[in-house]
């Protein structure tokens, strides 16, 4: 124990005096939060929509009113020919185009239906996927208007609505009424942040020993392996903890993520997340030379994590083989933990399963790591 | 005059020789070779097959207070669609919660009591549609599904009773460029930005301060070999390697994914040649102004990667970001050549059309050397 | 245990390591005494280092058997480290650390008491005459005082055996003078010190000296022997004689 202290104040002392260390620890959750936080979003605003009105009436006007009240499109101002708005897509100046055809007007009085076209710039996926849904919307909401409205409307049809059974619809989305896309990501930005804390610093740390040479020099000392990686982990354990306490509170001060849970809970995961983030770094170390190699190995691995943990993309959208990865990746338990504390208010019970999976991750790779690394080479 | 001469006079080998020395060294190192050549091809793989948006098979829970035929049949509509799987009936609302803390539901849907009395009677009847809306996309998503589900059910209890008057604008959209959004179509030009950043950027930088913080960096400034010399010998090999890189993403995502190559592949590669230019400044930039490999590995994560995979439109569109953020990206090079390779692999266009963005690009390549060519200097003298 | 056998600190019987199909050190065998100052030369790659590390418990040695301090090194390594000391061709002290923080941790590695690190401080820091900078960073002294920091570190414990891997390289000579002083008064002590180096001169100062030539011993004696038998004026003469030698054969 004695020789642990000794060790442990070497630690401290190290990691303290490193400006790049602090500067890492204090800066990059802040900035990470910041860009994360307000880039990682599907959402679409102000999406640049050509309007090509071949209909010129009130009814093809309303629409086009529509979309401009909804504040999600905004025109772009030349609505000229069809070959124009062809030509104002492939130059990136508009993201939709939506079509009104002749006898738009006609057919909706005659017939009570008509059709629109709606093309979208599906370079950006996502967002043209949502910008359609959004443009549906606001179609269909406008039909709804027009029922009553529309010339040729009867009052015994209007009579008729009210009689005929009707479902009134209300949806709730519970955990995040507001549907705020930054409450869903800084619980998963936090992972990120612990993640490359406890993998990269432990594997940079352990390696620039050996890179320096003095790695050599405790190797050939009497302490033992428990004694050395005690001494590497529970600083950069420590220093993990303290990333996620930073973290926690820029999101909790900057953009008011809401904190359901037991803030204890939250930590006492996250000691049992980083044990199995601080071996992954410590297994990567056992396995390369130099700073540079270390950087490569932990980075390919972290993104391999992060990419299968749901972060970015619900893995239940991904297919089965991927979804039994997943299931192996503890970067995924605790992503789904923290967002359980943070956003649902989930206490242990609620989480037992995944934790207990996080428990089981981390005293697998800890012990494969602390087997691997040997004072000497056989 | 002096100075041109003694360049002239200098035997031609010595910059091919320290080239070679280059590339023996990044040969050599077998463990980042192979990881710089496999990540981008898992990569290709993760993002072409695993990360979909894309949702399938929802859990619906059903609160029925009040069993009966009508409530049977809107259970059985909700089971018949293939997207939707009832995990779950029961007469209270009081295991919801749970049930969502657990992760067991992904919907509610909950029906009043009386739902087929009131619907029987002309009334409305009240339903409520609750989702997770942790994750805001999916949760919309999933309203939008119940929805669509909810009034086809409306409207065959409407039909039956032989009502009409509705008003229906049918829309016929097309997704252009990418029809079946498919998402490897998406995140391959993406994926080349982000490989070529790392391959170029974060390597050039961390070598480079490794040179210097061994001392060897020194070694190589009192030979004859000038400092741009020093500096494209190191460049050149990595951009060998990043156009090997590139042709090797784009054909596993040719072979795996039939990832379009609507324009020239020419002018693609040649685009992704003056963006590796740019990368590689930028890690001369970051190995000069730092001190030590951890300071560059930092530097080059915090100003390149993270730049690169977050504020280029790569995964998250530009025109989703706040006000603020958006001109930021401008600066961003990853997201000039984002614009450049979708435009030509996707919309088939060709310089006419990209003359802009190649125009910023180039004018970046050309700072970004001048810039990093002096801060070497400077920091040698 | 073991207890260490007569006044022999180190022995080595047929000791031999392969990597491969490359026999790094072929069958060497040695002895070297209590107290005594042992020079272990060779040129580059001749082995040198491999053998060392194996000395030292890093390396596990493919066959053969070696005694450091009276323990096996293949069997007892953790034994073997609680009596060396070691200091390696790279500057191995923290550089990040005070020259005062450096003393402490390995004081406290090898157990000793807060009063024996307080004691030995002080009387290291006047012995290199260090006072001034005993809070300052390793990083910021000069070369030749890092040197000799290291080597008084790397006998903090009072080792029996210490080793020392080229500890001069890149020392201007009056350093290195002061250097060899350090080992003598240190061997005067009962310290046996094994040391390998690229400066012949220094080779001369040793007690005796081996030559490692292809990962065998080719010559093994005290200087003077060794250039009478050679006829020779001088070690360096002697080493280039049976180095060219090897490498013809």
């Amino acid at each position: 124990m004695r020789v642990l202290r000794f060790l442990l104040r070497k630690e401290y002392l190290q990691i303290f005096r490193d400006r790049f260390m602090v500067a890492q620890m204090l800066l990059l959750p802040c900035i990470q939060l910041a860009i994360l936080a307000n880039a990682a979003t599907f959402e679409v605003k102000n999406a640049r929509l050509v309007v090509v009105d071949d209909d010129h009436t009130s009814s093809s006007r309303g629409l086009i009113e529509r979309f401009t009240a909804s504040r999600r499109f905004v025109l772009v101002p030349r609505p000229v020919s069809t070959r124009g708005a062809d030509e104002a897509m492939l130059r990136r100046e508009a993201g939709a185009i939506l079509r009104i055809p002749t006898a738009f007007e006609r057919d909706l009085v005659q017939t009570r239906a008509a059709s629109v076209q709606l093309v979208l710039n599906a370079e950006d996926g996502a967002a043209a996927g949502v910008t359609l849904g959004y443009a549906q919307r606001i179609i269909s909401d406008y039909a709804g208007e027009l029922a009553t409205t529309l010339p040729g409307a009867s009052v015994s049809v209007a009579a008729a609505r009210v009689a005929q059974p009707t479902l009134d619809v209300r949806t709730r989305g519970w955990y995040n009424p507001e549907l705020d896309y930054r409450f869903y990501m800084v619980p998963g930005i936090l992972v990120q942040l612990v993640t490359m804390v406890g993998t990269f610093l432990t594997a940079l740390n352990i390696v620039r020993e050996k890179e320096l040479g003095t790695l050599e020099q405790l190797n050939v000392t009497p302490i033992t392996r428990a004694q050395f990686i005690a001494a590497k982990l529970i600083p950069l354990w420590s220093l993990g903890l303290l990333g996620l306490a930073i973290g926690l509170f820029v999101a909790r001060v900057a953009f008011h993520v809401p904190m359901r849970g037991s803030v204890l809970l939250m930590f006492a995961t996250a000691s049992v997340y980083l044990l199995a983030a601080l071996s992954v770094g410590l297994l990567v170390s056992t396995m390369v030379q130099t700073q540079q190699q270390a950087m490569f190995v932990t980075f390919f691995i972290v993104l391999v994590y992060l990419l299968m943990s749901g972060l970015f993309t619900p893995v239940r959208s991904m297919p089965v083989w991927a979804q039994w990865f997943a299931q192996a990746n503890p970067t995924m338990h605790y992503i789904e933990i923290m967002r359980g504390i943070m956003l649902r208010g989930a206490g242990l019970r609620q989480i037992a399963f995944h934790l207990s999976v996080l428990a089981v991750c981390a005293v697998a790779v800890f012990t494969l790591s602390v087997r691997q690394y040997a004072k000497r080479t056989a | 005059m002096n100075r041109l001469e003694k360049v002239l006079k200098r035997p031609p080998s010595t910059l091919g020789a320290f080239m070679r020395k280059e590339l023996h060294h990044i040969l050599r190192d077998r463990q980042t070779l192979a990881i710089l050549l496999l990540m981008p091809l898992v990569q290709v793989l993760l993002f072409g097959y695993a990360l979909r948006t894309d949702i399938r098979d929802l859990r619906v829970a059903v609160v029925d207070p009040t069993p009966d035929v009508v409530t049977l049949r809107l259970r059985n509509r909700l089971a018949a669609t293939s997207r939707f799987h009832v995990v779950k009936v029961s007469s209270t609302t009081n295991v919801l919660p749970d049930l969502f803390e657990r992760r067991k539901t992904d919907v509610a849907v909950v029906l009043p009591t009386s739902f087929a009395e009131s619907l029987t009677r002309g009334d409305t009847a009240q339903v409520l549609v609750i989702t997770d809306a942790s994750d805001p996309n999916t949760g919309t998503t999933m309203q939008v599904y119940v929805r669509t589900v909810l009034a086809d059910f409306e409207s065959e209890l409407g039909s039956a009773r032989g009502a009409a008057g509705e008003v229906h604008i049918g829309v016929a959209s097309r997704m252009r460029f990418n029809p079946t959004l498919e998402s490897a179509n998406l995140f391959v030009p993406g994926l080349i930005a982000l490989v070529l950043t790392l391959v170029s950027a974060l390597m050039t930088a961390i070598s480079l301060s490794r040179e210097k913080e061994l001392g060897t960096l020194e070694v190589l400034l009192v030979s004859p070999l000038r400092p741009w010399q020093i500096i494209v010998g190191k460049v050149i090999p990595y951009l060998v390697l990043g156009f090997a890189i590139t042709c090797l993403v784009l054909a596993a995502a040719r072979v795996v994914f039939s990832v379009p190559m609507n324009g020239s592949l020419t002018l693609l590669l040649a685009e992704s040649v003056l963006f590796t230019i740019v990368s590689l400044a930028l890690g001369v930039l970051v190995a000069a102004r730092t001190s030590s490999q951890r300071a560059a590995m930092l530097g080059a994560l915090v100003g390149t990667m993270m730049p690169t995979s977050l504020l280029s439109g790569m995964i998250f569109p530009i025109t989703s970001m706040p006000g603020w953020l958006q001109p930021v990206t401008t600066i961003v090079p990853a997201r000039w050549f984002i614009v450049i390779a979708r435009g030509i692999m996707l919309k088939g266009v060709g310089i006419e059309y990209l003359w802009r963005e190649t125009a910023i690009l180039g004018t970046m390549a050309l700072v970004l050397l001048v810039a990093a060519t002096r801060s070497f200097h400077a920091r040698l003298d | 245990m073991t207890s260490p056998r007569g006044d022999r600190s180190i022995e080595v019987d047929g000791l031999t390591r392969r990597f491969g199909t490359f026999t790094a050190v072929d069958a060497i065998s040695f002895d070297v005494r209590e107290g005594e100052v042992f020079g272990f030369l060779g040129a580059n790659g001749a082995g040198k280092t491999t053998a060392i590390r194996m000395l030292i418990g890093l390396l596990a040695p493919t066959a053969g058997t070696a005694r450091v301090a009276g323990y096996d090194v293949a069997t007892q390594a953790e034994m073997v480290k609680q009596n060396i000391g070691y200091m390696s061709q790279r500057f191995s002290l923290y550089e990040d650390l005070t020259v005062r923080e450096n003393i402490t941790l390995y004081g406290g590695i090898y157990g000793l008491s807060d009063e024996a690190i307080r004691r030995r401080t002080t009387e290291l820091v006047d012995r290199l005459d260090l006072r001034e900078d005993v809070d300052a960073r390793v990083k910021s002294i000069p070369l030749g005082w890092k040197q000799k920091l290291a080597f008084s570190v790397a006998v903090l414990h009072d080792p029996k055996v210490v080793f020392l891997d080229e500890p001069t390289g890149g020392v201007d000579p009056i350093t290195r003078r002061q250097f060899w002083e350090l080992i003598y008064a240190n061997a005067a002590a009962g310290t046996t010190v094994f040391v390998t180096t690229h400066y012949m001169d220094e080779a001369e100062y040793c007690d005796r000296v081996s030559i490692m030539v292809d990962g065998r011993i080719v010559a093994l004696g005290t200087p003077a022997e060794l250039k009478e038998k050679y006829e020779a004026r001088t070690i360096d003469d002697v080493f280039v004689r049976l180095a060219r030698a090897g490498t013809a054969a």
